[in-house]
């Protein structure tokens, strides 16, 4: 493993941050802001208009070369060079166990090269593993998370205040950029990567740029969308966004114990691509012995019937006997309701079983619902 | 701006308590505490009539973020409950030492409890 052992790295926006009057968080070897004022109101700002995220801590990690696709297709689940140059696609990077490392999205830039997207804590892991399994590929891998500053735009309000720094000319490459697509385009006087992705469940963009232009770019945004109601929304929002969204998180949802099956992530898994890839015969043999659909445990999402939230680590009952654990959990600010992510044994996992969660002594009514617990209107 | 008000006696698990000496004494959470658990979503109070012992739980407080328990800065039997602010639990973080009231008691001795001062030196802050 090579963890960062240092807990302050600083983004390049930490001073905007500062500026805002952010109360910080340790996040993945990070100082993250965790909110500005009220964390429900940025979630609230993300829902009804656009919120502002610095995601600089975040990887990327670059590869190139003749066989990059071939490369990307050994070394992660997804088919990789199945994705058209433009395109954008969700994998996850597994171990030979099929064990989940990180959970990332790669974005093809051109026939030869992929920009990989990993998680914040798992980075520099994700980097080393990468350039381990590029042994035998004519492809290069380069880590570039400490150079790079990552800036996105969530909310309905994300394409009108992104149009507003970007030349007329150009509006068409924004307009029509489909979701999980990226293209070079012109933001605040500079050629940028953009991609339309996020973690909200709302239409937005992310932004990628080299460090020392971070801090322009989200004054300008700041400038530029308050007027549409555009707030910067820190990492409280963030989780609680994508919960509503059943979306998951790196080191609740998944991890190297666990795998996609579980996870409900089977179809990002691609045994039927020819070539090998790590992880691919556990994966297959955890497949076939029915592991989250006919054994074991499954993914599921909770519906609080009272008022109290499960959180992370609280017990899952039927009948006073536990049958999983909630790996997320917290009131939904959208819909008024408690709502948690949970792995709980097949048998309980249908759509409308009756189970509790264990909420610090008391026995406390959920429901198991459909994911995601919401979805936006389009 | 302080975060701990002058005029009001704390615990140190970051409830307050304000007492004039004749009628039952308010008990509330600090700027700080508030602050710290972010938006305020649910709280559990005991109910009117009930006894509490201080330094024992006697509610709990949970905001999007956490949950964390209430304890008891006084022992004596509660008197009245701010319904209003069950109805709306922002206002704890909203109004803190005012509308954000928790419940009052008919006190019968106070557990130990910190001066304005004191507390905000525990807290790293100023008056």
């Amino acid at each position: 493993m090579t963890e960062k052992s240092q807990t302050e790295n600083h983004t390049a926006l930490y001073g905007e941050h500062e500026k805002a009057g952010a109360s910080f968080t340790d996040f993945g070897g990070w100082q993250m802001p965790l909110k500005y004022s009220s964390e429900l109101a940025e979630h609230h700002a993300v829902r009804n208009a656009a919120g502002l995220f610095d995601l600089s801590h975040m990887g990327e990690v670059w590869v190139d070369g003749p066989d990059a696709a071939a490369f990307l297709d050994y070394a992660l689940a997804g088919k990789l060079s199945a994705v058209a140059v433009g395109k954008a696609k969700y994998s996850l990077i597994c171990n030979a166990d099929g064990g989940i490392v990180d959970d990332l999205i790669s974005y093809r830039r051109s026939e030869t090269n992929y920009l990989v997207v990993p998680n914040a804590g798992n980075a520099a892991t994700v980097a080393a593993l990468l350039a381990e399994r590029a042994a035998g590929f004519d492809a290069t891998v380069r880590d570039a998370s400490a150079e790079t500053s990552l800036i996105a735009v969530q909310g309905p309000e994300a394409e009108a205040i992104l149009l507003t720094l970007v030349p007329e000319a150009q509006h068409e490459l924004v307009t029509g950029l489909k979701y999980y697509a990226a293209v070079e385009v012109g933001i605040n006087g500079q050629q940028l990567l953009l991609a339309r992705t996020g973690y909200t469940g709302e239409d937005g963009f992310e932004i990628y740029l080299p460090n020392a232009d971070a801090p322009a770019l989200w004054q300008a945004l700041l400038e530029k969308g308050t007027p549409h109601g555009l707030i910067p929304a820190g990492l409280a929002a963030r989780d609680s966004l994508r919960l509503e969204a059943g979306m998951p998180l790196y080191g609740n949802e998944l991890s190297t114990e666990g795998h996609a099956y579980s996870a409900g992530l089977g179809p990002v898994v691609s045994l039927a691509k020819e070539s090998d890839f790590v992880g691919k015969a556990a994966l297959a043999a955890i497949k076939e012995s029915g592991a989250g659909v006919t054994t074991g445990r499954k993914l599921v999402g909770l519906k609080g019937v009272g008022r109290r939230a499960a959180r992370g680590h609280y017990s899952v009952l039927k009948d006073g006997a536990t049958i999983g654990e909630v790996t997320s959990g917290q009131p939904s600010p959208t819909l008024g309701y408690p709502v948690a992510l949970a792995y709980v044994d097949v048998e309980h996992a249908g759509l409308g079983t009756q189970v509790d969660v264990d909420l610090r002594g008391k026995a406390e009514p959920f429901e198991v619902v459909a994911l995601p617990f919401y979805k936006r209107q389009k | 701006m302080s975060k701990v008000a002058a005029e009001l006696k704390y615990s140190a698990e970051h409830e307050w308590i304000a007492s004039d000496g004749a009628g039952p004494t308010t008990v509330g959470v600090s700027a700080v505490a508030a602050d710290a658990l972010g938006d305020i979503v649910y709280v559990d109070l005991p109910e009117v009539g009930a006894t509490i012992t201080a330094g024992e739980t006697c509610g709990e407080i949970e905001s999007t973020k956490s949950v964390s328990d209430l304890y008891a800065p006084v022992t004596g039997e509660v008197t009245e409950v701010n319904t209003a602010m069950v109805e709306d639990p922002a206002v704890v973080n909203a109004d803190p030492y005012g509308a954000g009231w928790l419940f009052k008691v008919a006190v019968a001795s106070e557990g130990p409890l910190l001066t304005a001062a004191e507390y905000a030196a525990a807290n790293g802050g100023e008056l």
